[in-house]
């Protein structure tokens, strides 16, 4: 597998909020973590991401082992992230976002704009407005750009759909298979299980902080305990 | 029980040095001393009763101190009856003028429903009221001070005893700060501490120069006193007895009575201050302990656990269902009009109102430097900060310059650079407070007297 | 005539006053709003930092003098300016170290952060009395005047005259030059866009992987570059004395509010409204209305809003104003 972690086991202040997790993904692939609220889907993306101190497990990426390395270490080595809220630099313009997105790439970035534009074509006619002014769907397609930017091999989505209308949530979900096509990992939280399912090559459930189950999309979606339980019937 | 233990030690040390000043340099000195240490430390008490019960930053202290200075005068001093038949009528039509558009803005902004332009009419209101506010005031206010502007020129006060204005004093801090509660507690904490700072400079703005009122920068001096004067003193037959009672031996040796009865008057004569001193120590005594007592009663009651509850965590003490607001508005009343009254105890110990000599470095930094340094959020604490605060503020030039002659013994007595140094010597103060309350910040940040952490 | 000559005393009265008042306002105002934006605290020391580059600025002016060099007609404080940079640079990068990375790595509330840059503020301001003493400085050498009230008399025929001193044009070029190279690092430089990017959202900069020790180094160098240039132009103007820098901090800080917290162009902007309010609303307009109108409508008081006393109240009560209606200041706070 391209992306790893294995075992985690971690918290704040003593209370372990996860596990024993583990989490895989490759190249090309989209991978759903779900499960109800306060399993510890966001704080298994901060351990990935290195925000959260681990007691126990591992990271790997691309056969490297990068458990002790900082976020930002990290974001060096390919991993970029989503966050699920306060995720676009409000005050700045759409395209300094972009610009900001590839601060640690000193080439071509006017040629990756470029590329995100037609990626998103929405944000091209926004691009000199402030990010802050943006619709709720539109800043969400501005944050998943800004951290394409860093020419990422794995992409770490905080529950993308949060807060957005059923039909920005189908555009945002093609944005994601579109960003699949680019042989990039996609890890994502969803809330939105069975529509995440739908689209997901993989998926873990996660229940208070272990995994519980996990499997192909149409497996986890066709399995009966599984829909009665989490997919709501 | 370690607490109780600390707060004896660092007593303990304070008095000794106290005694320590009274010995090496002289008991007048030392008895001055304390009294500021006093006067500093219900200072720093009210500060503590904002900052350390409830979270409050007011850096506005200056402001209060300076009403609470005010209120001597307005209280003390015998009312200057030509500038009552001058200009007295003008006065309170301006006041009552005043009075009428506070009442208005109050109304329109209360009892009318939210319309878009209501605060736009309020706004106007304001700007047209203060040229009319001058336009009525400033005939009355120039008749006022061209009487006896050299001696007088104001409206004077109400003649009543001295020690009626402390509480005046604190009552009319808490009718201030009820107004900048209003305006500002509602703000971010720092928000609250620059608009404060700016606030209290309104107030000294307007003490400084509205000579009507308070003489502004023609100071007002030889205001009344809670203790005997030393000129009476020296005259009064009791005290002559008692001090000669007390030097019996050391007049016997004297055998010469010429010699004798000039050492005796030289005796009553510096024994007169050290008893007014000590007179205002055993008051000043009683307010600090009074203070102590109420603020560790209420402290301790339900109220002060709810205000510390908030403190810790607003939300949750307003999801409780508890007036964050109404408590933060009442506990700002309670530690301005402390504060206050420290500020006329100020006035009334020194004897004179110098409203030019209100300063933001000394008068509000110094005291929160006491209140962070003593320890906040404990009574002993604030306490212990006035004290050592002002004895280390009192205390840093003469160990400066006992240093700097000690660094630079090896040159010439011309040498420009001592000489410098030695003109320098009063700053070092402002660096010991800075270094103080960085290193305390640091390394203790809860204080030398920590807030103690009650379990049940 | 009439006309022109009541033009002629607003100007010199109030126009040019307030231009030089509102620059070195808006250069102090931009420095405490970048220190809030980046390093989210409102920097009591400011004013005394202001204060200690001003010395530095005024001992290198007195060697430079003392060696016998001058910058002809122009004050040779401007030839100081350098090292005077520098030295600050130095200071608030040596205090950042030793004072306030501290309680940046703990993570600490504002307001430990402003106790500590209280603490900060007793220390430069001993420092400064200690080096220089409390007392008045003037150090402005060169020529005091560009245009003198007498001259222009002369020139134009008109009763009013205008003065301009060479320090107010100083003051006003300085200003552009400094605000202008300023406003385009922030906004079109890499640099300054992960400035302001680290401002607006310092979590989602790190993800982006903006180094923050990077831009706390800049934001330092420039607020360094700002207290300096800003001290040394208002004691060129007035003259120096460690008191008033600490008492301008209170008119910055209105500015600086006023023009939203955090936002340098809202402060440059927050920095004239208050000089203009400041000089309008004090000036007795009694001679300018005699100009303006027929003489049995001539006024007989003063025509003062307020008295001169309370110029330094008229900036609070602005921000009190501010406070009440926009609390977030008339631009919007918090971007850099």
């Amino acid at each position: 597998m391209f992306f790893s972690a294995n075992r985690l086991t971690g918290g704040y202040g003593g209370v372990n909020i996860i596990e024993d997790c583990s989490f895989n993904v490759d190249r090309g692939e989209i991978v759903s973590i779900l499960g109800p609220n306060g399993a510890g889907k966001s704080t298994a993306m901060k351990a990935m991401l290195g925000i959260l101190n681990l007691k126990n497990g591992d990271v790997n990426l691309d056969g490297k082992d990068i458990t002790n390395f900082t976020t930002q270490d990290r974001i060096k080595q390919g991993i970029s992230f989503v966050p699920q809220t306060k995720n676009i630099f409000t005050e700045l313009t759409v395209e300094e976002n972009l610009e900001m997105g590839a601060f640690i790439n000193e080439e071509n970035i006017s040629s990756k704009i470029e590329e995100m534009y037609d990626l998103f074509p929405i944000i091209k006619e926004k691009k000199d407005q402030q990010a802050g002014e943006l619709s709720g769907g539109q800043r969400q397609q501005v944050a998943i750009s800004r951290a394409l930017m860093t020419n990422p091999t794995v992409l770490m989505l905080d529950e993308p759909t949060a807060g957005v209308s059923p039909i920005i949530m189908d555009e945002i979900f093609q944005h994601v298979l579109n960003i699949k096509k680019q042989n990039i990992a996609i890890l994502m939280v969803e809330q939105n299980a069975r529509q995440a399912l739908e689209i997901s090559d993989r998926g873990y459930i996660l229940v208070t902080g272990k995994n519980a189950y996990e499997g192909k999309g149409e497996y986890l979606l066709n399995d009966k305990e599984i829909r009665k339980a989490f997919l709501g019937g | 029980m370690t607490k109780n233990f600390d707060v004896k030690i660092s007593f303990t040390i304070m008095a000794v040095l106290i005694a320590l000043v009274g010995i090496f340099q002289s008991w007048g000195v030392a008895l001055s001393i304390l009294n500021l240490c006093l006067i500093s430390a219900v200072m720093s008490m009210g500060v503590n009763i904002q900052w350390g019960f409830a979270g409050l930053i007011n850096f506005g202290v200056m402001g209060f101190l300076a009403i609470g200075g005010l209120a001597t005068v307005l209280v003390s001093v015998p009312p200057v009856y030509e500038a009552w038949a001058a200009g007295g009528g003008g006065i309170l039509i301006s006041g009552l003028f005043l009075l009428l558009v506070i009442v208005t803005i109050y109304l329109i902004n209360s009892k009318i429903p939210k319309f878009k332009y209501k605060n736009h009419i309020i706004f106007l209101i304001i700007i047209v009221s203060i040229p009319l506010l001058k336009f009525i005031s400033g005939p009355a206010i120039g008749r006022i001070e061209s009487i006896n502007a050299a001696t007088s020129g104001f409206l004077g006060g109400a003649n009543l005893p001295i020690i009626l204005s402390w509480f005046v004093g604190g009552i009319l801090s808490a009718l201030v700060a009820f107004i900048i509660g209003k305006i500002c507690l509602g703000l971010r904490s720092d928000y609250l501490a620059i608009s404060t700072l700016l606030i209290s400079g309104i107030v000294i703005t307007i003490v400084k120069h509205e000579e009507w009122l308070s003489r502004g920068v023609k100071n007002v001096i030889g205001l009344k006193r809670p203790a005997p004067y030393e000129t009476n003193l020296q005259k009064t037959d009791w005290f002559i007895n008692a001090i000669e009672f007390f030097n019996t031996s050391k007049l016997s040796n004297i055998i010469d009575l010429e010699a004798r009865a000039s050492l005796l008057n030289q005796l009553v004569i510096t024994s007169s201050g050290i008893f007014v001193k000590l007179c205002f120590s055993i008051i000043f005594l009683i307010v600090v302990l009074t203070l102590l007592y109420l603020s560790e009663k209420a402290l301790n009651s339900p109220w002060g656990r709810m205000m510390r509850a908030i403190r810790d965590n607003e939300d949750a003490a307003k999801a409780m269902g508890k007036n964050v607001v109404k408590q933060h508005l009442f506990i700002f009343m309670l530690g301005s009009a402390i504060i206050g009254f420290a500020g006329a105890m100020l006035v009334t110990y020194d004897g004179l109102f110098t409203p030019s000599s209100y300063q933001p470095l000394r008068y509000t930094f110094l005291i929160w430097v006491m209140v962070l340094l003593g320890g906040t959020g404990n009574n002993y604490g604030a306490i212990l900060g006035g004290f050592a605060v002002w004895f280390i503020w009192i205390q840093s030039a003469p160990f400066a310059l006992f240093i700097i002659n000690l660094l630079t013994n090896h040159l010439d007595e011309t040498s420009y650079l001592k000489e410098h140094l030695r003109d320098s010597v009063p700053y070092f103060r402002y660096l010991m407070m800075g270094l103080g309350l960085l290193l305390v910040m640091r390394y203790r940040p809860m204080g030398l007297l920590p807030e103690k952490v009650i379990k049940n | 005539m009439d006309f022109l000559n009541a033009i002629i005393l607003i100007s010199n009265f109030i126009i040019v006053p307030a231009i030089t008042y509102g620059s070195q306002l808006a250069l102090g105002a931009i420095g405490v709003t970048l220190i809030y934006g980046v390093l989210r605290f409102a920097n009591f020391a400011y004013g005394d930092l202001m204060a200690f580059a001003t010395m530095i600025v005024i001992l290198t002016t007195w060697y430079l003098q003392s060696i016998g060099i001058s910058l002809g007609f122009l004050p040779t404080a401007l030839l100081a300016l350098p090292i005077g940079i520098l030295i600050t640079i130095g200071i608030s990068l040596f205090f950042d170290k030793t004072v306030f990375e501290y309680y940046r790595n703990k993570k600490a509330n504002s307001v430990t952060f402003i106790v500590v840059s209280l603490g900060l503020m007793f220390v430069l301001n001993a420092i400064v009395r200690i080096i220089i003493g409390p007392g008045d400085i003037n150090f402005m050498d060169g020529h005091k005047f560009i245009m003198k009230a007498r001259e222009f008399k002369n020139l134009t025929g008109l009763n009013e005259g205008l003065a301009i001193k060479s320090t107010q044009v100083i003051t006003l070029i300085t200003t552009v030059i400094t605000c202008s190279l300023l406003f385009y690092f922030l906004n079109k430089t890499k640099t300054g866009k992960s400035m302001r990017a680290y401002s607006d959202n310092e979590d989602l900069a790190l993800l982006s992987g903006i180094d923050p020790k990077k831009i706390i180094l800049i934001t330092w160098v420039i607020v360094s570059i700002l207290a300096t240039v800003g001290g040394t132009l208002y004691g060129l103007d007035k003259s120096f004395k460690p008191f008033t820098y600490f008492n301008n901090l209170l008119p910055i800080f209105a500015a600086t509010i006023v023009g939203g917290i955090g936002n340098p162009l809202g402060a440059f902007y927050g920095g004239f409204l208050v000089a203009f309010s400041e000089i309008t609303l004090t000036y007795a307009y009694k001679k300018f209305f005699k100009y303006l109108l027929p003489e049995n409508l001539e006024p007989n008081t003063l025509i003062q809003f307020i008295s001169t006393d309370y110029k330094f109240a008229i900036s609070f009560a602005i921000l009190v104003i501010v406070l009440i209606f926009r609390p977030n200041g008339i631009f919007k706070g918090k971007v850099i």
